[in-house]
């Protein structure tokens, strides 16, 4: 090998250095500040005085029930409007370019203008009130390019040879739909949705102002409750004390998503370049 | 046994639900527009030109962003600076010098990109405002933000600068080969300037999610209006803004934050619309 080439592949060495020594830095940090608390305690306890104490019993639930709003809105519709894409528009028309230059823009939108909507349109306008279900809702709309995009491409990677048996077959459309496309596209959808769910935990921005606040347990959709993302955010900026606890709650979302990513990873082939 | 009729109905059914479905996504856009929209025009009208200056001071209505606009522009300038040059390099190291490294690092890398912008926050919280603060105090300030910034980009970078180099033409390489050149020389003279356009344009794309940004920015910016004098001086970006004032704010202040996020969306826009530009051309070219 020349010189330059020789050069050129140490400074390689260093500069992916200069990217996992702050990665691990990060873990470092979290781990120093945040392993002493982390239990099974922590888990299965509520917070108490504004998170200094405690555990993170009542965020899980919330968490839970927020991504349950979220998926339970951006999922069908998400599969939808992908369906749409794959049946009814073929690739590269006018009406393609412009649906995907729509969701492209939905996809770039900052994540605090998602909130400032749901806060306007679903706590406000709808009356729906720092919620749960405001929160969920306006996570679903931010989830829902990423989720269309994945089960579009899914759907697009059923063999066309399908199609023309099933049409030979005479299949309703319907039928084809349901009892052949879907489920061939099945885990690539699913992917989709393990990606849409990581997407969906770790955003907070949308939430601080539709979820709200309220550390309690939520007693309906219509309660207000934190998600885990955003007791991270109170208890380091907010709570003097609370960084031990907001390094293990970090923990433990960091945790979740790893498993999302480890569960795409191995048991569902990943849809390429799902990231972008 | 399914009967002509009843398969008609259900097809047609579909047919219309999933076009209601494909209409939601524009709705959505349109809704978000319009909502910003409706909620910022009288704002507008009224005090359109004040949103120039300098003085942010809602208690006294005034109404100046000039100084949260440049917080906002020179902290994801900054990021860009330093995680746009080290994603393309490492990216072509990793491909073209360390091929057998390349699928680990990737998906360490595809991990990276999952991880919270809290969490990113939290990192720069707990080690790089108390390092910045040793030599320079406070800490919180312009370049923690865009160093935090920087690392939260930088995989998603790396990523489509990776796609980006994969999509040319394995004969560039073939041919480089061939002629015997070395391959900083192949990278620097064919590879990176053709791949250039597809890269500079996802790159255009991690600037306006650095605009975007709003936690990592928020926990480690300072948040303090003004123009800052030096890379150690805090500042506060317009998304750090609407999360900190948004709980109490009324009246004019609270539609004034609408209108930031109106500023938001519309850059955002530019952004993608310049991203799509870059990356059009290099169809024609190809």
């Amino acid at each position: 090998m020349r010189w330059p080439d020789r050069l050129a592949g140490m400074i390689g060495g260093l500069l992916l250095l200069a990217v996992l020594v702050p990665m691990g830095l990060m873990l470092w940090s979290l781990l120093e500040q945040g392993a002493g608390v982390l239990s099974m305690d922590f888990l299965l306890e509520d917070p108490r005085q504004a998170g200094r104490t405690g555990g993170i019993a009542a965020l899980l639930v919330s968490t839970g029930w927020i991504l349950a709003v979220c998926l339970l809105v951006a999922v069908p519709v998400g599969l939808g409007c992908a369906l749409y894409l794959s049946e009814q528009v073929p690739a590269g028309t006018r009406r393609a370019q412009w649906l995907g230059g729509v969701l492209d823009m939905l996809a770039a939108v900052p994540s605090i203008v998602y909130g400032l909507f749901g806060y306007q349109f679903f706590a406000i306008s709808l009356g729906l009130g720092f919620s749960i279900l405001s929160g969920g809702l306006a996570l679903a709309l931010m989830v829902l390019p990423l989720m269309i995009r994945s089960a579009e491409q899914a759907l697009r990677g059923v063999p066309m040879s399908y199609r023309q048996a099933s049409e030979a077959l005479s299949i309703s459309r319907w039928g084809w739909v349901r009892r052949i496309l879907v489920p061939q596209a099945a885990p690539g959808i699913a992917v989709g949705i393990i990606l849409s769910i990581g997407r969906a935990l770790a955003e907070t921005a949308v939430l601080l102002f539709t979820a709200g606040y309220v550390l309690r347990q939520p007693d309906s959709l219509l309660d207000s409750g934190r998600a885990l993302s955003v007791h991270i955010y109170d208890l380091a900026m907010n709570v003097p004390g609370g960084m031990p606890r907001a390094a293990a709650t970090g923990l433990v979302l960091v945790a979740i998503l790893v498993i999302l990513n480890l569960l795409v990873r191995r048991w569902l082939r990943p849809a390429q370049g799902a990231w972008q | 046994m399914i009967t002509t009729s009843s398969r008609f109905h259900a097809d047609s059914l579909l047919s219309w639900l999933l076009r209601l479905t494909g209409a939601a996504a524009v709705l959505v856009l349109g809704g978000i527009v319009a909502v910003l929209l409706i909620q910022s025009a009288p704002f507008l009208v009224e005090h359109g030109s004040a949103l120039w200056r300098n003085d942010w001071q809602p208690g006294q209505t005034r109404y100046g962003m000039a100084a949260m606009i440049a917080g906002s522009v020179l902290v994801s300038v900054l990021a860009l600076v330093i995680a746009g040059p080290l994603a393309v390099l490492l990216a072509a190291w990793l491909r073209y010098f360390a091929p057998l490294i390349r699928r680990p690092v990737l998906a360490l890398v595809e991990l990276m990109a999952g991880i919270p912008s809290v969490v990113y926050g939290l990192w720069g919280m707990l080690v790089l405002v108390p390092w910045i603060n040793q030599w320079a105090p406070p800490g919180a300030s312009w370049l923690a933000a865009s160093l935090v910034l920087a690392l939260m980009i930088l995989p998603l970078a790396l990523l489509v600068t990776d796609t980006a180099l994969g999509q040319l033409p394995a004969r560039y390489l073939q041919a480089g080969q061939a002629l015997s050149l070395s391959r900083v020389g192949m990278l620097r003279r064919v590879l990176l300037p053709q791949a250039g356009p597809a890269i500079v344009s996802g790159l255009v794309l991690q600037f306006g999610r650095a605009l975007g940004e709003t936690m990592a920015v928020l926990m480690v910016a300072g948040n303090v209006v003004q123009w800052p004098t030096s890379l150690f001086d805090p500042v506060r970006t317009l998304t750090a803004n609407i999360a900190l004032e948004m709980a109490y704010a009324t009246g004019d202040h609270r539609v004034a934050l609408f209108v930031s996020g109106l500023l938001l969306l519309l850059v955002t826009a530019v952004l993608l619309m310049l991203s799509w530009r870059l990356r059009g051309e290099r169809h024609e070219m190809a």
